[in-house]
């Protein structure tokens, strides 16, 4: 008896709610802008400058105390977290202190530094620094431009790519869906206030690339029964192309968020929000390949007179690899 | 299409061989680490026998290749520094005046009288007495004009001289300032380096980034701080003739002078000569010692143009001072009491022995053209670096279990042998990191566990293709044939594009997210070999062996 996430064979109808989801993801997309625009996020000093220093102690963290201590140094802007961790013990009591970029400097100085870790010795005298880390705001404003960069420029690639090798209504179906996958992590990272900082970057572009794997596989095998089915109405050949790669879709959605929930469990504080990213971005493109590149492909239309043996109509001079 | 050809067979086993031994070492981190670091210590120091057992811990025979650890898990110091080019720009202009002063005073009879002016950093501004001769002027100090040597060949000149009014200016030309940009960051970089080596850590990253910057990660430091007081040091040291000597920080020193704090004795200040006689760059070198006070000093060797400037200088100046200035500081003022020929003296100070070992390490290393800013440090501890290996492994292995049973549950003997292909795979990753000196850092890792997820896929839309292959197929060597064929070109779609996505990662990312963008992409590569070469070459071989009538996937 073999393990199966959905039936061997199904028939649904994947488009019958189609304006039910289509307006449930445009909404979800709305309150993301929304939550970005009111919330904003919370910036990591890799784009927003400042120092964070990492403490750790046998004592219990008193975020209270802790500011106390801070005050007194008149630091501007300082944000104290305790992290929480399982593998952590009661006789590991970890903290997050964030400071505000100094005015007029570019990293910080080291008596600034001195001057908080003694502070903070005041109150729990064994507590050690694990990490001290600080960025000018100069660098900071680079990282956030090459950071917005990267993603554009993954996404118009992207576009570049699926354009040459299918049709540009495939191009425009990968690209929305990816744009709605990013709109959503944005999102979920804008109402949670989970931090944002470059790793979340590389996490962003990792579910690019995931979303669009997955969209892919379904965008092939449209393509391939486009070509088989000639008379089909544009519907049908979505819809059981989507049946046909139900099963694989769901395998491959199952085996990446294991690894990553293993991740997430046990991999420690330091790259949670990082793998945060990466479950919610696979769920989200999973649910997009199918509800919103279809979709809009349904939408535009596309030209049927594909044939196997290429008329060098477009899209198909560069889709020889299979053939 | 189902018949794979020995060649193809063998270069198949090979490569998979060949990645697996390119990993092995890692299995065994530390012993290889031990053999690596005794290798290269026997190379330059000698032979001792502790080093020999620790050579011999590894077989050498073995690829030794080991997978670089990133900051963030081993811990250590990052830092970015930004040069301040034009420090040189001024530099420049301060050492070119004497020699436009003796040119300008040949033509003292058309120019009249001359006197050096403020000026902004990095101008030369000459103020003379007889405007109508400023053509004159201008031509004798275009021809102390060099060519400028650039990157792309031999350029225009190297300064620029105009005149407004009764003063003549000169600065670099634009040609000649990015090129001493270029000189004056490769300069920095190499003494970066040599201070660095001096302290002796294992694997220090001393790159150029971008126009004006420079990276530094030196692994197992105990801080940023600790780096940054070892790399921040300009330790330019020079030799400048004393004007005066005053109490008043605010005296105004003059055109071409310069006043100067004492180290020692506050509210001591002395107006020198900025242009020095001898400079740091023309020691050989310096070593800490004690003078004959029992005080630690430093003691120096110049080299032969600076011995015979110096002592050309102690000739003529016999019972004048002159001070040694390190970083905009005077150490000392010594009267000269008579000429030192011999190219060499001592520093005293009122040092400590740190101190004096650490002037000497500086001296010895050169000094910095310029001034670094630091624009972000990063200190990591090496308990941290060891918490998130020690996580890292364990959600690894849970994640890969998983995925093991999981594929096993779904697809049976097929699931065994994508499985085997799984292990392969993240071998191969291993023996790929190995081979070409990547960094494995925290996201890294997650890169991996990622790519254990996702390794799958390839596999995956095979089987998938191969079950629905066989609903109308005859026979199950046709449909694995077919399914193999109708698979590929999702395959290679999905996963172009992935790895286009981990390609721009790779570019445009930095430290810890290049080292995601380079496991993700290795991943991307050895999933689609193991799936389309490796797992095919198992199943294959197994139809050949057994010739079953049906198969169950």
């Amino acid at each position: 008896m073999r393990l199966k996430l959905v039936p061997q064979e199904t028939n649904w109808d994947f488009f019958r709610a189609a304006r039910l989801t289509f307006g449930a993801s445009l909404v979800a997309m709305v309150a993301s802008l929304l939550a970005f625009a009111v919330l904003g996020l919370n910036f990591g000093i890799d784009f927003r400058g400042g120092t964070t220093i990492r403490t750790e102690s046998t004592q219990a963290v008193d975020v209270g105390a802790y500011r106390d201590a801070l005050v007194a140094l008149e630091l501007g802007d300082v944000t104290i977290t305790e992290v929480f961790d399982p593998g952590f013990g009661p006789e590991k009591n970890v903290a997050q202190v964030r400071i505000q970029a100094q005015d007029g400097q570019e990293s910080v100085t080291p008596e600034t530094i001195a001057a908080v870790e003694s502070a903070l010795q005041q109150v729990a005298p064994d507590i050690t620094f694990p990490s001290v880390e600080s960025v000018g705001p100069k660098v900071s404003g680079e990282l956030i431009r090459t950071a917005v960069l990267a993603v554009a420029l993954a996404i118009f690639a992207v576009l570049v790519y699926i354009w040459l090798r299918f049709e540009w209504q495939f191009s425009v179906g990968a690209v929305a869906a990816l744009i709605h996958d990013v709109t959503l992590t944005v999102g979920v990272f804008a109402l949670f206030q989970i931090k944002f900082d470059l790793a979340i970057i590389a996490a962003l572009l990792t579910i690019v690339g995931y979303s669009l794997n997955d969209t892919v596989v379904v965008f092939d095998r449209v393509r391939e029964n486009l070509r088989r089915y000639k008379k089909m109405d544009m519907k049908e050949v979505l819809n059981l192309s989507i049946n046909e790669t139900l099963s694989r879709t769901m395998m491959t959605s199952m085996t990446t968020l294991l690894a990553l929930i293993a991740l997430f469990v046990l991999g420690g504080d330091v790259i949670r929000g990082f793998v945060f990213a990466m479950i919610w971005g696979v769920v989200v493109g999973t649910y997009s390949s199918v509800f919103v590149a279809s979709n809009i492909l349904l939408i535009l239309g596309v030209k049927r007179d594909w044939s196997a043996d290429g008329d060098g109509g477009a899209g198909t001079q560069f889709a020889k690899v299979d053939s | 299409m189902l018949q794979i050809a020995l060649w193809k067979r063998m270069a198949i086993v090979a490569l998979v061989l060949s990645g697996l031994a390119l990993a092995l070492p890692n299995a065994f981190y530390s012993r290889v680490e031990g053999h690596n670091d005794a290798v290269r210590a026997i190379e330059t120091g000698g032979v001792t026998p502790e080093l020999v057992a620790q050579r011999d811990a590894w077989p050498g025979w073995l690829p030794s290749g080991l997978v670089n650890l990133g900051l963030d898990l081993r811990g250590g110091a990052h830092l970015l520094a930004e040069v301040r080019v034009e420090d040189v720009y001024a530099n420049r202009m301060d050492g070119m005046w004497p020699e436009l002063r003796d040119a300008l005073r040949d033509k003292r009879a058309q120019v009249g009288t001359i006197r050096r002016q403020d000026a902004p950093p990095g101008e030369l501004r000459v103020r003379i007495s007889r405007p109508e001769a400023m053509t004159t002027a201008v031509e004798a100090a275009r021809a102390l004009a060099r060519p400028s040597v650039t990157l792309t060949g031999v350029g225009g000149s190297d300064i620029e001289v105009r005149s407004l009014g009764d003063t003549l200016i000169v600065q670099l030309s634009e040609a000649e300032k990015l090129a001493t940009d270029d000189r004056t960051i490769q300069q920095s970089l190499e003494i970066v380096r040599r201070r660095v080596d001096e302290v002796g850590t294992r694997e220090p990253t001393i790159q150029r980034q971008g126009a004006d910057r420079i990276l530094i990660q030196v692994p197992g430091i105990g801080s940023a701080e600790e780096l940054k007081a070892l790399i921040g040091t300009t330790a330019r040291l020079t030799f400048n003739p004393v004007v005066s000597r005053t109490t008043n920080p605010d005296e105004a020193p003059g055109a071409g002078n310069v006043l100067l704090p004492d180290i020692e004795a506050d509210g001591t200040y002395y107006i020198l000569e900025k242009a020095a006689v001898v400079s740091g760059e023309d020691l050989t070198d310096a070593q800490p010692a004690f003078d004959q006070n029992g005080q630690p000093s430093v003691t120096f060797r110049f080299d032969p143009a600076g011995a015979r400037k110096f002592g050309q200088y102690t000739v003529e100046n016999v019972g004048q001072p002159f001070a040694i200035v390190l970083d905009d500081e005077v150490i000392s003022a010594p009267v000269i009491r008579e000429p030192i020929l011999g190219g060499s003296g001592q520093i005293t100070g009122n040092f400590t022995v740190e101190d004096s070992t650490q002037l000497a390490v500086l001296l010895r290393a050169g000094a910095l053209p310029a001034e670094m800013i630091f624009l972000e440090e990063r200190t990591i501890g090496p308990e941290l670096g060891a918490d998130s290996i020690a996580a890292g492994q364990v959600a690894s292995i849970v994640a890969f279990v998983g995925v093991l049973v999981f594929m096993w549950a779904s697809y049976g003997l097929f699931g065994l042998f994508a499985n085997i292909a799984l292990l392969i795979n993240v071998g191969m990753i291993f023996g790929l990191l190995s081979a070409i000196g990547a960094t494995l850092t925290l996201p890294g890792i997650a890169g991996i566990v990622l790519t254990i997820g996702m390794a799958v896929d390839a596999n995956v839309l095979v089987f998938e293709r191969i079950r629905e292959e066989l609903k109308s197929a005859r026979g199950p060597a046709r449909a694995i044939e077919l399914g193999y064929q109708k698979a590929l070109s999702a395959i290679l779609d999905a996963n172009i594009t992935t790895f286009i996505t981990a390609a721009i990662l790779f570019m445009l990312g930095s430290g810890p997210v290049r080292g995601f963008a380079v496991t993700l992409g290795l991943g991307i590569i050895t999933s689609v070999f193991t799936a389309i070469f490796v797992t095919r070459l198992m199943i294959v071989t197994w139809l050949d062996r057994r010739r079953p009538k049906t198969i169950s996937l």
